[in-house]
Order: C-alpha cells, then structure tokens, then sequence
C-alpha cells in the first residue's frame, strides 16, 4: 500500500491537493499514481495566470511509456508553478508530496475542496482499482 | 504459388495439428453470405519473366525525355551507391525500429540524418522526416498553431510565393482545425511577398511561412521578413531547399533570432523523381519546440553496458500512447528515403553540395542569358534567383508545353494555371540543374525559339 | 604499441569520421563556388557553418553497409510482428520500379509523356476495387495513417454536404491502433471509445446506447486488432447506417481476407488499404508507405484528387474540376507513386489465383503456430476462436510466476535470431504477444519459432535473470530510454559541440 497522507485531499484521477494557509491549494500527483506511471522525463506545466475549471486538463506528466492529463482539482486561477520539474521531472518519483508538487491555484471557491476524496476514501479507491 | 512455400505435405500436417480438414475450414467464423471469392477482374498471374517484359516495355513507351521542369521536385545527379546500399535487405525490408536492440542501423542512420537536417537548416533539432514536403508545411502550420498559444489566433499568413500544390495540401490537412490560411499576394515586379501589404496586416496571427528560394525561383528578403513576423508575436515557418542551403543563409539564422520551424522537400537530395513520390519531407525546429514536433525521433542513449546506442524517444507523445491527443496522427517517418537522403549528404559532403548548388546557379543563369535573347520571351521579375525563373511566352504557354514534348523535352510547368488571376499569363516556371550540359541548354533555347516562331505563325521570319 | 580500438571504429557516427580539410570526390561537379556566389545577393548568402561531413568515398559505403548489418530485417529474419505484414518483399518489384523511364520521370511531364505510369497507376486503382468491392480507388494518400486521415475527412465532407452537422462523434473500439482516435480528432470530431466483449467481438449492447444522431461513423478494423473475425459486422453495419453514420475500414488487417470477403460486401462506406503490408511493398526502416483509399457509390464525390482515369485511349489526371466535392490534395502530386508501381507488379505477379491464395495461407500459418504454442503450454488470449491471420498469446501467467514479462521474451527472442512478435497491443490483453507470421514464411521456420519459445519458457523456468538481461548477442544491450528522453541527445553536433 502506497503512501497517503492523512492531511492532503484527493481526487479520482490520483491528484492530491493540500490547502495552504492563505487558502491557496497545492496540487501534485500521489505515490500511487507515479508508482503507475514509471520514471518521469517531462512535465508540461500550465500557464501562470490561466483559470481552469474543475476536472479540467492543464498539465501534463510524461513517462517514457506514457503520458498523462493532471486535472485542475476545482476550478481556480494558477498562481504559481514548479518550474524545477522542467530540468528535474524525476522529483514526482522521489517525493511526490512535496518536491514533486506541479501547480498551485487560488480556487474560485474555498468550499469546493470540501467535495474532494479525504484520505480513507482515496485509499479504498486504490484498493478497489488494485482488485 | 507465388511467394508460397509450402509443400503439399506439410500442408496436411499443418491441417492436421489444427484439427480440421482443408483450408477452407479456418474461415468458417466469416458469415457465409459475406463470403466472394471473386477476383474476376485482376488479370491472370504472370510469371516474373512475363512481368519485366511488360514494365521495361511500359517504362520506355514514353521515352526519357530532357527535363526543365523543377517546382518543388528537382532531377539531381544521384550517386550509384545510394541506392546499393539504401536498398540492402536489412534495409529495404526492415520495419519501424520499436526493437531498438535489432535496429540499430537504421536508428543510427536516422540520428544522423536528423544531425545533418538540424546543420543544413541551421535548427536546434530535426525529427526522423515526414511524408513529404506539402505535407510537412501542413504539419509545420499544425504545430506553430499548438506551440504559439499566444498568439491567440489560429490565423496563418501565407504567402503566394509559396507553391500552390503546397498551400491546397495544407488547406486539406488543416481544415477541421479551425485554422485559417491568409494568402499575401506578391509583388508583381520581384516576384517575392509583397512587403507593404504584409505589413498591412493588423489583426494577430500565429505564423508566417516564408518560401526560399520561393516558387518563381526568386529569392525572399528572408531577414527582414522574419524579424517583423517576430515583432508581431508570431512564429515564423521556413519552407526551404535543403540544395540551396548549401549557398543562402540557413533559416536557424535568418533575422536576428532565426526562424522557429524549418521544413522543406529532402528530395534533391538523392530520391529519383519518379513521377512525384515517394519523397521526403523534413522538419526541424528551435530546443524548446522539441515537444512540439510530430513523427518520428531517435535519441543517443547508452545500453546495459553503458555502450552508446540509440533509440526512438519522446514516444509518449505519439499516437500509439497518446491516442486521441497525440501531436499528430502519424505513424512513420520516410524511412528508406531517410537513409537515401543520408548517404546522398555523407558522399557529398559539405564541398559537394556546394558544387552542385553553384553549379546549379551557374547553369541557370547560362540558360536565362540564352533566352534573354530570345524573341518574344519576356523575364517578368526583376529578383535573383537560385535554379529555377518564370518566363512568360508569346502565345499560348499550353501548347508549347505540348510542341516541346514533341521534341522530348519537359519545357517546365504552366504556372498560369495558378496565378491567371494574378496578371501571369502564358508563363512557365523553367528549372536548371547541375544535371544539364551547356548542349542541353542550346537545344531548348533552340526548340523553345522554333515552337513559338511555329505557334505565332512564324510572323517572326 | 597503440591499441587498435574496434568499439571505436564498429560504433562510430559518420561525422566522427569527417575531416574538413578533405576535398570532395568525383561525385559532385567541378566549379568554382566563389566565383558563382558572387552572382548572388551577398546578404542572403550562408554565413553560418556548413557541418556536413567530408568523408570518402570507400569510406561511406563502408560506414553505412556495416550499418546496415546491424538491423534485423525479413530478408535475414523471421519477422513475426503482429498487425504489421512482415511478409516478403519481391526484390522485382523494385528492379522494375527502379527502371530509368519510371525513376526519371518527372511529376510534372504532360500526361502525353507519362502514359506509361498512368496506365499501371490505372491498372492499379481497378485490381484494388476488385479485391475490396469498393466502387471507386484513389491512390494518393501516403501511408496508412494519411489513409485513415482522408477517409474520416471524407466522412466529414459527406456529412457537411448534407448539412449534417450535429453529427461530431466518431466510434472507435478500445481495442483499435492508435492512429484511429488521432485521425478522428484531426478531423474535427470527438471519440466515443467502444468495448470488446470477452470474445473479442464488439460489444453489441455498448454500440446501441452509443449511437444516434450525433455519430458520424464508426472505424472498424476486421479481423480485429484482437486477431479475430468480427462476426457480427453486417448487424453493427445496419445499426450504423440505421442511424445515419457511415462506417470505415481500416485495412491494416487486409491480408487476411484478400480473396475471401471484401469490405465493400460487408456494409463499408469507406476503406484505406496499407500496401507496405498486403501488396508488400517495402517497410524500408518505417516508411515509404502507401495507403489508398476505396469508397463506396456515396463517398465517390469526395474522393481526393489527382487519380487516373481513361478516355479515348488516353490516360489523363482527374482534378478538382471533374470533382468539384473532393477532400483536396494530400500530397504535391500522385502519393507515393513509385510504391504504387511496386505494389502494382506485386499485383501482377500474384494475379487472382495468388491473391486467393494470400488469405489461405496466412491464415494456415497462424492457426497452425496457435495451436503449437497452445501445445506447447502458452496461453491463448481467445482460445475459443478461430485465429485470423494473427493472433494473441498472453504471458501473464509467466509474468506472475517467474517474473518475466513480455518484453524479456521479446528481447529474449531476438538472442534467438526471431525479431520479436508486437509486444503490449492490444493494451487489452495483458502481457500480449500479437502473432502474424504472414503467408510467405515456411513451417520449418514457424518450428523453429516454437521451439525458441520452449527454450526461453524453460529458461523463464530455471533462471529468469537470463531473459530480464537480454538480449546479450546484439550490437547493444537493452538501451536507457529514460536517459535517452530526459537527457535529449537528437543531434551530434549539437551535443558534442565543444
């Protein structure tokens, strides 16, 4: 069972977001999920500045087997992003919570994180999925 | 049977492990009703010996007539080993190299040809090729679209200078992309983009394709015109003659930050003719596009042994993975012409190329000077050209075309046929290589100056 | 004494191997180029570096015929590559394709100046129609991909000629290459994904909810990319039709029934045909193809242009003002035509008995490996199915137990001179080996093909470690494809500028 911090939320499509203090949330992917997806080599990130809407594409992670959409967790403006995943994608593989984080956003509303998978909840999605 | 070479044997043994009877048997999920056999009208096989008969005899019953013609597909000398060696087994009948282990060869070849583009053209990074050069500007046009987001437009400026044949293949791959194509006309005494109404345009644009040589053979003010694409926010796509490259400025240095796609037709470089294929395109682009390019690309890497070796790279953005958001839908590269196209550049090297390109440029301007004395033939542009000029002609340039056929000459191209509306009547496109002798040329100016005396009623005697 | 290094040389790149002071052979002419630039606008002229290499030339025949004895190739190896037609490439094909009056001839000439090529490229276009039952052939697309890309596009410009256009959805099996999703939005249209059922077929139930007024078409591939007929294709054809979509053919799997059903008698509007693969022209390292397309009576306004055609004897090109509807241009002239010439003389060459004959044997020598692998203890992905002219093992079974995934058996295959059989595709089936052997291979090969596979099983068996290091016989090793895509290397110059 891979790891899945307590403190983060999380969405279906394997992102995880932690709230900041000054409400702003950080998105990455989780363990799990870079665990599928193998040795990154590339990370498009989204544009500074752009708003997405919840569920919607705005980056990209690229393995050499694959390529994969990360979803804007809810709907808000991108504020900043890692630019070190540009010469350093692999930082996903080593820590996926915290030097592999890829984009954080001022959400549109604060509450919508409120709808988003706790811990637990995304734990038996990865079972259910292993199964 | 033909190809087939199983013996009455080992047939039944075959039938046998199966379990069933005849042949017929293993169709037997196929829905009889849908079952037809027919093939009534292909023609009975033919033995090989049967076969040459028919094809040499097909293959001559035109002649091998003396070609002007050039407009984007070019008679070169190709040296005799290219085509030895291109065409060995291991590498005529290998396939894709996904098997990197077993395809080093051609992935070796494929590095080296994307080394040779990226120096021709002067660009960062080149991919394996693509299908051929219409196509290539098609996918050129597709890819500044998706890497100038900024932009924020999906309008392309493109010149009348460039092919005609070219500009309705991108319309056709272009056109479920919301992509519009802006033509800007020509200057009708130069024969290049007419600058003033270029920089006319106000509304934003994602791209400016800038031909050189252009259609007419005559030559772009390439640096003034990618650095004012620049200064608008736009990418600038170089469509370019992988032969003249030898001698003009390399599109990785055109204007102040050089352009950012290079594409063009690698025919020249080696591919016969052939009656328009198969050819060659090529592609290549600034670092920072890398990810943006569509097809095919090998990499250096190293192997278990920490051996250097190569393979295909940056798959991920690929159809076969990226299915429906693939960069594009394409599957291959021009392999075969690839390596064709790389042997052509490692015989003749730097020096070599060069010599052809001037000799290309020395024989061209011979002709221009045979026919400036020519009665009735008139030069409409004024600008330097690199091996092919327009000339307009005294009488209907279709008949000419026709007469000269008659003497076993490709006169060259009716380009009227494109550019009626644009004031260019009765003008043909003349293109000269290193592959004509100054008797060859004596010979057209000759035939060329009696098919009009003879078409305009000899009032010339 | 100095050590003669032979890595140094067998691995070198042909630039290592240049020397600028070097003068060029007798292979370009003699002029002299300062003299000829001066003619030219000095501010257009090249200022920056030529890196061409100066090489002789003994020396790059050398360099690139030992670069050739690197690749595997069918014409040194059994090439069992599932959904690719590695079967063997008639070397007349391209002596006669090659001959001066076909290579020389310019695309432009007169049409009174190329009836020869017209009238193969004629020729060609009505055995196609024949062997497909579609009612009309044009040859100009490229290669399959660009196939696919016209016959969609065709699909559309129906549709919008009809001023039909709340149909924005194309239906794809999950189980189709990958090319057929990438077409569907190159044209503009959305994919609705379609599952296979347990027995490979598509799922009939799935299709009827799918489908209504917003499909477009479908694309099909049949046999399937599973290996398998699809039987009810003429059910899912009126259901298609029922609603008003159109339905497309890939041909990658041609090869299979060339002789025994024609696309055209199952209900297809529309087909593009893969000569690299059922009319074996050259794979040539991954292109040139060709890839022609067939229509049926409704799509024929829409075909691309140029195409040949026949009046009073004289062979002639038919452009945008004898079809005014056409999807356009896809290449600056005819394809790819001198490998249209080539499948053409393949053509000839098998005649209708031949071309009966593909089908039959492919599809022996498929079967007849299906059943020696079921013997010899490896699973079958549809073992309740007959095979087409392909078919699927799965090693999940071995992956589970030992360890050894497909790829170590692919990778450990080729130790064994067998260029490994399509590994991973379909994604549907787990650690999938996708078998054709084509019908040009003989049995003693196909033998020699199970038995390497029994080898490799026991080897898996005893010390899986051999199969995860191989292959070990090869000019390389298992290359690093994340060093190759993180740290890009695309171009010598560049990464060994100094």
């Amino acid at each position: 069972m891979s790891d899945i911090p307590q403190e983060l939320k999380y969405t279906k499509s394997h992102e995880w977001v932690r709230v900041e203090e000054d409400g702003t949330l950080t998105v990455g992917i989780t363990e799990h999920a870079q665990g599928l997806l193998g040795d990154m080599v590339f990370v498009e990130l989204p544009e500074v500045g752009e708003s997405y809407e919840a569920e919607q594409d705005c980056a990209v992670v690229e393995s050499v087997k694959a390529a994969s959409d990360i979803y804007c967790p809810v709907e808000g403006e991108v504020i900043e992003v890692n630019e070190e995943l540009e010469d350093a994608p692999e930082q996903i593989n080593v820590n996926a919570y915290h030097e592999g984080w890829i984009f954080r956003i001022n959400p549109s509303n604060p509450d919508d994180v409120d709808n988003l998978m706790n811990a637990d909840d995304y734990a038996a999605l990865v079972e259910a999925e292993e199964h | 049977m033909p190809y087939i070479p199983h013996t009455s044997q080992e047939i039944a043994e075959m039938l046998s492990v199966i379990g069933v009877d005849s042949i017929e048997q293993l169709f037997d999920e196929i829905p009889p009703e849908l079952r037809s056999d027919g093939l009534d009208n292909i023609p009975s096989r033919q033995s090989e010996m049967q076969v040459q008969r028919l094809l040499t005899e097909k293959s001559m019953q035109d002649g091998t007539p003396l070609c002007f013609a050039g407009g984007g597909a070019y008679e070169h000398h190709i040296p005799a080993a290219i085509w030895e060696i291109a065409t060995r087994g291991e590498f005529y009948s290998a396939y894709t190299p996904y098997q990197a282990e077993a395809s080093q060869g051609t992935l070796q070849v494929i590095y080296e040809f994307q080394t040779m583009i990226a120096s021709l053209t002067g660009m960062d990074v080149s991919n394996a090729s693509l299908y051929d050069g219409a196509s290539a500007l098609g996918e050129a046009v597709l890819m500044s679209v998706r890497a100038n987001r900024k932009a924020k437009s999906k309008r392309i400026i493109m010149p009348a200078t460039v092919s005609s044949v070219y500009r309705q293949v991108v319309a056709t791959i272009v056109k479920h992309q919301g992509i519009t194509l802006d033509i800007i006309d020509f200057d009708r005494a130069n024969g290049t983009i007419d600058i003033d109404k270029l920089k006319q345009q106000s509304e934003p644009f994602a791209a400016l394709v800038i031909p050189q040589p252009n259609y007419f053979g005559c030559m772009e003010d390439v640096h003034t015109l990618t650095d004012w694409a620049h200064e608008q926010g736009a990418m600038v796509i170089g469509l370019v003659n992988p032969v003249a490259l030898a001698l003009l400025e390399a599109p990785g240095n055109w204007g102040t930050q050089g352009v950012d796609i290079a594409v063009g037709e690698a025919q020249p470089l080696g591919i016969p003719l052939s009656s328009g294929g198969p050819y060659i395109g090529f592609m290549a682009c600034k670092q920072k596009l890398v990810r943006q390019l569509p097809g095919r690309i090998v990499g250096r890497t190293v192997d278990l042994d920490g051996k250097p070796g190569f393979s295909l790279t940056l798959q991920a953005r690929e159809q076969h993975i990226r299915r429906s958001k693939a960069t594009s839908n394409i599957c291959t590269n021009q392999g075969l012409m690839a390596t064709a196209t790389t042997l052509y550049l490692a015989f003749m090297g730097r020096d070599g190329l060069q010599k052809v390109a001037a000799s290309c440029v020395q024989n061209t301007q011979a002709l221009i000077d045979l026919l400036k004395i020519s009665p009735g033939i008139c030069f409409p542009f004024g600008t330097s050209v690199f091996h092919e000029f327009v000339i307009t002609l005294p009488t209907d340039v279709e008949q000419v075309i026709e007469a000269m056929a008659e003497e076993d000459i490709v006169a060259g191209i009716n380009i009227s046929q494109y550019y009626a509306q644009d004031g260019l009547e009765n003008a043909l496109l003349i293109c000269v290589t290193e592959t004509r002798s100054p008797e060859d040329m004596a010979f057209f100016a000759d035939t060329l100056n009696k098919v009009i005396s003879d078409l305009t009623g000899g009032a010339r005697k | 004494m100095t050590q003669l290094n032979e890595t140094v040389i067998e691995n070198r790149l042909i630039f290592e191997a240049s020397d600028f002071t070097r003068k060029s052979s007798s292979l370009a002419p003699d002029i002299d180029v300062d003299m000829v630039t001066k003619s030219l606008p000095e501010h257009l002229l090249r200022k920056s570096e030529l890196l061409l290499p100066q090489v002789g030339e003994l020396q790059v025949v050398r360099h690139y015929t030992c670069l050739s004895q690197k690749n595997f190739s069918i014409d040194t190896h059994f090439y069992p590559l599932g959904s690719c037609t590695m079967k063997y490439n008639p070397r007349i094909c391209n002596t006669l394709a090659q001959l001066p009056g076909f290579a020389g001839r310019h695309p432009m000439a007169h049409s009174s100046m190329s009836q020869g090529i017209m009238s193969c490229l004629y020729e060609l276009q009505n055995m196609l129609m024949e062997a497909t039952g579609m009612k009309q052939v044009s040859l100009t697309p490229m290669a399959g991909a660009q196939g696919e890309f016209t016959g969609v596009a065709m699909i559309r410009a129906y549709h919008d000629h009809n001023k039909d256009d709340a149909r924005t959805e194309i239906i794809v099996p999950d189980a189709a290459h990958g090319t057929n999703p990438a077409t569907a939005v190159m044209c503009g249209y959305k994919v609705k994904e379609l599952p296979t059922n347990d027995q490979g077929d598509v799922d009939i139930d799935a299709l009827k909810v799918m489908i209504g007024p917003q499909t477009a078409g479908i694309m099909l591939t049949n046999p399937s990319t599973l290996g398998v007929f699809e039987r009810k294709i003429k059910q899912i054809a009126d259901m298609i039709h029922e609603v008003g979509g159109l339905l497309y053919y890939d041909g990658a799997n041609l090869n299979a029934i060339l002789g025994k059903v024609k696309p055209g008698d199952m209900g297809f509007d529309v087909i593009h045909m893969n000569l690299h693969k059922t009319f074996s022209t050259p794979h040539g390292g991954g292109g040139p193809g060709a890839g022609p397309v067939g229509v049926s009576e409704r799509l024929q306004p829409f075909l691309p242009v140029p195409m040949v055609a026949l009046k009073d004897g004289q062979y002639y090109w038919l452009s945008e003002d004898e079809l005014p509807l056409s999807i356009g241009h896809l290449s600056a002239w005819m394809g790819n035509a001198g490998i249209l010439l080539r499948a053409y003389i393949y053509a000839l060459l098998l005649g209708r008995e031949g071309m009966q004959r593909v089908a039959e044997f492919a599809t022996l020598n498929a079967n007849y490996l299906l059943q020696r692998f079921a013997d010899a203890g490896f699973e079958i992905a549809f073992p309740e199915r007959r095979a087409s002219h392909e078919f699927i093992l799965t090693l999940r079974k071995e992956a589970k137990q030992y360890g050894t995934n497909a790829m170590d058996f692919a990778k450990r295959l080729l130790d064994y001179g067998f260029h490994a059989p399509t590994t991973y595709f379909p994604l549907l089936v787990p650690e999938c080996f996708l078998i054709e052997p084509t019908e040009t291979e003989a049995k003693t090969d196909l033998d020699s093909f199970v038995k390497a596979m029994e080898l490799i099983l026991e080897e898996a068996r005893e010390s899986p470690e051999v199969l995860k290091q191989a292959p070990y016989s090869l000019p390389v090793r298992r290359l690093d494809d994340v060093k190759a895509a993180r740290e890009l290397d695309l171009n010598y110059y560049q990464s060994h500028a100094e």
